[in-house]
C-alpha cells in the first residue's frame, strides 16, 4: 500500500500556507474601490421601530449611505427561510415568523439588524453607525424558556409563540410499557445554550458588475451553492446563473456557517446598490449577538426499567428553543436530528417523544456541532446512568443489558432510523481497558486521601450522519436533497482535479479527498488536486455539515472515479485490441488478462485528448460527474469515559482523564480522525464545564464576549486517550461513517455522568461551573 | 501621523491616524494577511506577533507605539521551503484544523519555548498558551507540536 493511501496518516496539503500566513480567508480579501458596511442593530429584545434619522451619519466625510430594511424590502427581497418543514402532530404545517434581511418593522432580538451604513473606510461606517438616530417603542420580551408559551406573542401568526408540537413514536405502546413498569427512572434536565465561536468571524466581501449583471460574493460559508440557492430561490437577490459564492478558506465554522444570514446578505445587495464593492466583517461582539446559537433545550424523561433493568420504554417531552426567527434549519434540530436518536445504542422497545418548538427573543438557534444528536445522548445517557444509581446496577452492566447485539443488524428502532451495523460492546470493552475501569475505586480512594472528589461517567453515544437519502428527507419535509456531487477532471497529462461540493473548514479535505482518489487511481498524492468551495468552479453541492462529507462527498468522488476508470478501460481495450472484459485496471495500469500488454493511466489519459488510435464509439476526453445520494444515514457510535475531580474547596472540576473509543468504520487518515475527535471532545467539556449563552431576563446577551463566555482553553483540558473500533458502513462504496461531531455528541454526557458521580447528586445544571458545584456540594 | 519600525527585516515609514491598530497596520497597509483578528477584547490571541523578540497582541497595541520596534510576524519566521522549527511541528503534529489560530499559536509559542530555558512541560505549554483560543484541535496537538519543537529549538 502506498504511503499516502487510504488508512495513512497523510500530512495536510492545507497546513504550508496555514502555518506560513499564506491562508486566505474573506476579510484578507480586498476589491479595488471598495466600500466597508457596519450594521445598524437592535438594543433592545423586542421593539417597534418607530424613526431611523440618518442625517447625522450622512454628515461625516465618507459616508455613501445608510440602508434599512424598507429599502431591502422596496426592492422586493425575499424573507430569509427555513429549509425544513416540520408538522405538528395534529399534522398542520410549523408556524415561521416572517424573517427579511433586515428588520423593517419590528426587531426581535438584541442585536439583530436593522440597517446598514456604507462608507468609504471602516472608521467613517463605524463613526455613521453611532450617530444614526433610531426611535424605538420597546414592547415586551419574552425571554425565559420555560415561560416562553404564556407571555406576550413575538410574531402575529404564531399564537403562544408555538411554532411547532412534534412528536413522534408510538405513545401507546411507550405508556404501557410504563403500566407494567417495575422501575421508572425520572430526570429533568437541561441542555445549556452556546455559542459556537469559529475563530474567524462571519465576513463578505460582495462586487456586483452592472455590465454583466453579475454578483461576487466572498464569503464565510460552509456551503456556498446552498446559500446561491436561496439567495436566488427565495430572496430572490440575483437569478442563480448571475450569482457566484466563493466560501475560500473558512476558519471553523461548527454549523454555525451553514446558515444565510441576514448581514452577507444586505452587504450583496448594498454592492449592486451603490454600485461598488462592499466588505464586512463580524467583530467577535457581533458573532456572540448574531451567530445562530446551539442546543437550549429543556427536558423531562422517564425511562421504564423490568426488575432486571431491562429497559421498557422511555417518555421524553422537550422544549426547545428556537429563537426569534427561524433560521435555515432550526426547526429540523431539536425534531429529526433528536426524537430519531433516542433509542441509542439500545433496544428500548418503545418510545414516545414530544418536542415543543418555541420562539423566544433571543438570537435564532440552529445546529450547532452535533445539532440535536447531543441532545439526545445527553437525555438517554444521563437516565441510563441514574437509573444504574437507582438500581444499585453498575453502569457499565446496565448498558451492556441493553445494548442491541451485534448480531441484530439491520435494526429498526422505534424512533424512525434503521442502523445498518455497530458493536457498541466491542467500544465499550476497549473503553474500559483503556480508562483502567478495574482500577477506578483505587484512584477514588487516593484522590479522597488528597481531599478531592473523583468521579466516573460513561457515554456510549450514538449519531446519524451523512443525512440522509433525499426522498426521505424531502418526505419528512427537507426542503432540498440531500446528495452530493463530485467531478474527477483527468487532464491530458494525467494528472487530476478533483471538484467536489462539501466544503473544508478545517476537516482537510484536500489531503482526504486525494487520498481516496489517488489511492483509487493508483497515481502519485501529488497528482490530484481538490477544488471546493466555488460555484463558479464545483457544478452543485450542499456543503459540510452533519458528518457528511466522505461518507456523501466522498462517495460522489468514488462514483465519478469508477466511471473514469471504466472508461478508461474501454480506450485501454481498443488500444490494446483486448476485448473490455479482458482488461483489468489495478495499481495506476491497465492491462490485459490474457497477455502481458500494458498501458498507463497516464497513457490512457493522454490517449483521450489526443484520440488517434481511439474508440470510434467514445467521446474523447476523460472526465466524469457523480451525484451520490445516500441510501441510508451513517451510525457512527462509541464510548466515552470521563474521569473528573472536583475541589471540594472552590467547586472546580478538573477533568483527569479522557477516553474515546469511536467505530467511524473504515478511516481514510488516522491523524485527520483523531485531530477531529480531539476537538469535539474539547467542544463537548466546554459545553459540559464551562459555556454558556446566557441572556439576563431583560433579554440582553450577558455573555457577549470572550470576557465573559468561558471558552475552554489549553489548560482547561488534559490530553485526550484516544481510538477506534470498525464495523465498515454497509451502504457506502468507502465503508465510512464520519467522524467531526462525536466528540461533541459523547462528551457532555461522560463529564456530567462523572460529575455527578463525584458529588453524589442527581443532576447538576450545566455548564457544572464551580460556583454550581460548589453550591450543589455545600446545598444541604 | 508616521510612524518608523521594521517588518519582517524590512524598514518601513506608515502614515497612520492616532487610533491605528498595529494589527490594522499589518494587515491593511503593509498586506501581511497571516495575522489575524478574532476577537475585539484581546483575548483570542489569534493576532500575535513579537515586538523586539517578544509575542505581543497586535489588536492591543497602537501602531505608533511601535515606533523602532522590530515585529516579526507569521510571515517572518518562515518558508513553505524553510519551515521554522514551530511551524514544522504544527505540520508534523496537526497541530492545526481552520489555520486561522494557528499565526498567533504559533507565535506565542515560539515565545514560550524561547523564554523558557528548556525547563518546558506539558502543564508549562498549557498554561503558556492560554492567551490563545483555538476551536478546532482541543489544543492535544498543539501541545504536543510545541515540546517537539521546543527539542529542536
Amino acid at each position: 500500500m502506498s504511503e499516502t493511501g487510504i488508512g495513512k496518516s497523510v500530512k495536510r496539503r492545507e497546513d504550508l500556507r496555514f502555518i506560513t500566513g499564506r491562508g486566505r480567508y474573506t476579510d484578507d480579501i480586498n476589491r479595488p474601490n471598495q466600500a466597508f458596511a457596519v450594521f445598524l442593530r437592535s438594543p433592545y429584545p423586542r421593539a417597534r421601530i418607530v424613526s431611523v434619522d440618518p442625517s447625522g451619519a450622512n454628515e461625516i466625510e465618507g459616508i455613501i449611505g445608510v440602508f434599512t430594511g424598507k429599502d431591502l424590502a422596496a426592492d422586493k427581497l425575499g424573507d430569509l427561510p427555513c429549509g425544513w418543514l416540520v408538522k405538528s402532530k395534529d399534522g398542520s404545517d410549523m408556524k415561521v415568523g416572517p424573517h427579511p434581511p433586515l428588520a423593517v418593522e419590528t426587531v426581535n432580538y438584541v442585536g439583530e439588524p436593522y440597517g446598514v451604513v456604507i462608507a468609504e473606510t471602516l472608521a467613517a461606517a463605524r463613526d455613521g453607525a453611532e450617530v444614526v438616530v433610531t426611535e424605538f417603542e420597546e414592547l415586551e420580551a419574552v425571554v425565559a424558556l420555560d415561560r416562553a408559551t404564556k407571555s406576550a406573542q413575538i410574531h402575529a401568526n404564531v399564537p403562544n409563540n408555538l411554532c411547532y408540537e412534534w412528536a413522534l413514536g408510538d405513545a401507546d405502546a411507550t405508556n404501557a410499557a410504563f403500566a407494567k413498569a417495575a422501575h421508572v427512572t425520572k430526570l429533568e434536565i437541561s441542555n445549556n445554550r452556546l455559542i459556537p465561536n469559529a475563530m474567524e468571524p462571519r465576513a463578505a466581501v460582495a462586487s456586483y458588475d452592472a455590465a454583466s449583471q453579475e454578483f461576487d460574493l466572498v464569503t464565510t460559508s460552509q456551503n456556498p451553492h446552498l446559500e446561491r440557492l436561496i439567495l436566488s430561490a427565495f430572496v430572490q437577490l440575483a437569478p442563480e446563473h448571475k450569482l457566484r459564492i466563493v466560501a475560500p478558506d473558512v476558519g471553523g465554522g461548527f454549523g454555525s456557517k451553514i446558515f444565510v444570514y441576514p448581514e452577507e446578505t444586505a452587504a450583496a445587495w448594498a454592492s449592486r446598490r451603490i454600485g461598488r464593492p462592499v466588505k464586512w466583517t463580524a467583530e467577535r461582539s457581533e458573532s456572540f449577538l448574531t451567530d445562530a446559537h446551539g442546543r437550549d433545550h429543556l427536558t423531562k424523561a422517564e425511562l421504564a426499567l423490568d426488575k432486571d433493568g431491562t429497559f421498557l420504554g422511555l417518555r421524553v417531552k422537550t422544549r426547545a428553543n428556537l429563537g426569534a426567527y427561524l433560521s435555515t434549519f432550526a426547526s429540523s434540530v431539536p425534531t429529526f436530528l433528536y426524537g430519531t436518536l433516542l433509542a441509542g445504542q439500545y433496544r428500548t422497545p418503545a418510545i414516545y417523544v414530544e418536542v415543543e418548538g418555541v420562539y423566544t427573543n433571543t438570537a435564532p438557534v440552529d445546529a450547532y456541532r452535533g445539532a440535536g444528536r447531543p441532545e439526545a445522548t445527553y437525555v438517554v445517557e444521563r437516565i441510563v446512568e441514574t437509573a444504574a444509581r437507582e438500581l444499585k446496577i453498575d453502569p457499565v452492566e446496565l448498558r451492556r443489558r441493553n445494548f442491541i447485539p451485534p448480531d441484530a443488524f439491520p435494526y429498526q428502532t422505534p424512533v424512525a432510523l434503521e442502523y445498518d451495523t455497530g458493536n457498541y460492546g466491542a467500544s465499550l470493552d476497549k473503553a474500559l481497558i483503556k480508562a483502567d475501569y478495574t482500577g477506578f475505586a483505587k484512584r477514588r480512594a487516593d484522590a479522597e486521601r488528597r481531599g478531592r472528589k473523583r468521579g466516573i461517567g460513561f457515554s456510549c453515544y450514538i449519531e446519524a450522519c451523512g443525512l440522509a437519502p433525499s426522498q426521505l428527507a424531502i418526505q419528512l419535509g427537507a426542503g432540498v436533497g440531500l446528495y452530493e456531487s463530485g467531478e474527477v477532471r483527468v487532464n491530458p497529462t494525467g494528472n487530476v482535479t478533483v471538484f467536489t461540493g462539501s466544503h473544508s473548514h478545517g476537516q482537510g479535505h484536500e489531503t482526504t479527498f486525494a487520498q481516496i482518489v489517488s489511492d483509487k487511481l493508483g497515481i502519485p498524492f501529488e497528482n490530484v488536486e481538490v477544488v471546493h468551495g466555488d460555484t463558479g468552479r464545483v457544478e452543485f453541492g450542499l456543503g459540510t455539515y452533519g458528518s457528511r462529507s466522505l461518507a456523501v462527498g466522498g462517495s460522489a468522488l468514488i462514483k465519478a472515479t469508477d466511471k473514469v476508470i471504466a472508461k478508461g478501460k474501454r480506450i485501454a481495450a481498443h488500444m490494446l485490441d483486448a476485448s473490455i472484459e479482458n482488461v483489468d485496471f489495478a495499481e495506476g495500469a491497465f492491462s490485459v488478462r490474457t497477455s502481458n500488454q500494458k498501458l498507463t493511466f497516464g497513457e490512457v489519459a493522454f490517449a483521450a485528448y489526443v484520440p488517434s488510435n481511439y474508440p470510434s464509439t467514445e467521446e474523447p476526453g476523460l472526465s466524469e460527474k457523480a451525484f451520490y445520494d445516500p441510501k441510508n444515514f451513517t451510525f457512527p457510535a462509541g464510548t466515552h469515559i470521563a474521569e473528573v475531580e472536583v475541589d471540594p474547596e472552590t467547586g472546580a472540576v478538573e477533568v483527569v482523564s479522557f477516553v474515546a473509543v469511536d467505530d467511524f468504520g473504515h478511516v481514510i487518515n488516522p491523524m485527520i480522525v483523531e485531530g477531529q475527535v480531539h476537538g469535539g471532545i474539547a467542544q463537548g467539556i466546554g459545553q459540559a464545564l464551562m459555556e454558556h449563552g446566557v441572556y439576563d431576563e431583560a433579554g440582553q446577551l450577558v455573555t457577549g464576549s470572550y470576557m465573559d463566555y468561558c471558552m475552554p482553553r489549553a489548560d482547561d483540558l488534559p490530553n485526550f486517550t484516544i481510538d477506534t473500533t470498525v464495523t465498515p458502513c454497509t451502504h457506502n462504496p468507502l465503508g465510512v461513517k464520519g467522524c467531526g461531531e462525536a466528540g461533541a455528541i459523547g462528551a457532555p454526557a461522560a463529564i456530567m455522568n462523572a460529575v455527578t458521580d463525584a458529588l453524589g447528586v442527581v443532576d447538576i445544571p450545566m455548564p457544572a461551573t464551580p460556583e454550581r458545584v460548589w453550591r450543589a456540594l455545600y446545598r444541604a | 501621523m508616521k510612524v518608523s519600525l521594521t517588518v519582517n527585516g524590512r524598514d518601513h515609514v506608515v502614515d497612520v491616524a492616532a487610533n491605528t491598530l498595529l494589527v490594522d497596520l499589518i494587515r491593511s497597509r503593509l498586506g501581511l494577511t497571516g495575522t489575524h483578528v478574532g476577537c475585539d477584547t484581546s483575548q483570542c490571541g489569534a493576532c500575535t506577533v513579537h515586538l523586539d523578540g517578544r509575542s505581543v497582541k497586535s489588536c492591543t497595541m497602537l501602531a505608533l507605539q511601535a515606533e523602532g520596534a522590530e515585529i516579526t510576524t507569521i510571515e517572518g519566521i518562515g518558508t513553505a521551503d524553510t519551515l521554522h522549527p514551530m511551524q514544522a511541528a504544527f505540520r508534523e503534529c496537526h497541530a492545526l484544523q481552520c489555520g486561522f489560530c494557528t499565526p498567533g499559536m504559533i507565535m506565542s509559542a515560539i515565545d514560550l519555548v524561547q523564554s523558557a530555558n528548556g525547563t518546558l512541560d506539558e502543564r508549562k505549554v498549557r498554561e503558556g498558551l492560554e492567551g490563545n483560543i483555538c476551536r478546532c484541535t482541543g489544543y492535544h496537538n498543539i501541545v504536543k507540536a510545541v515540546l517537539r519543537a521546543a527539542e529542536s529549538m
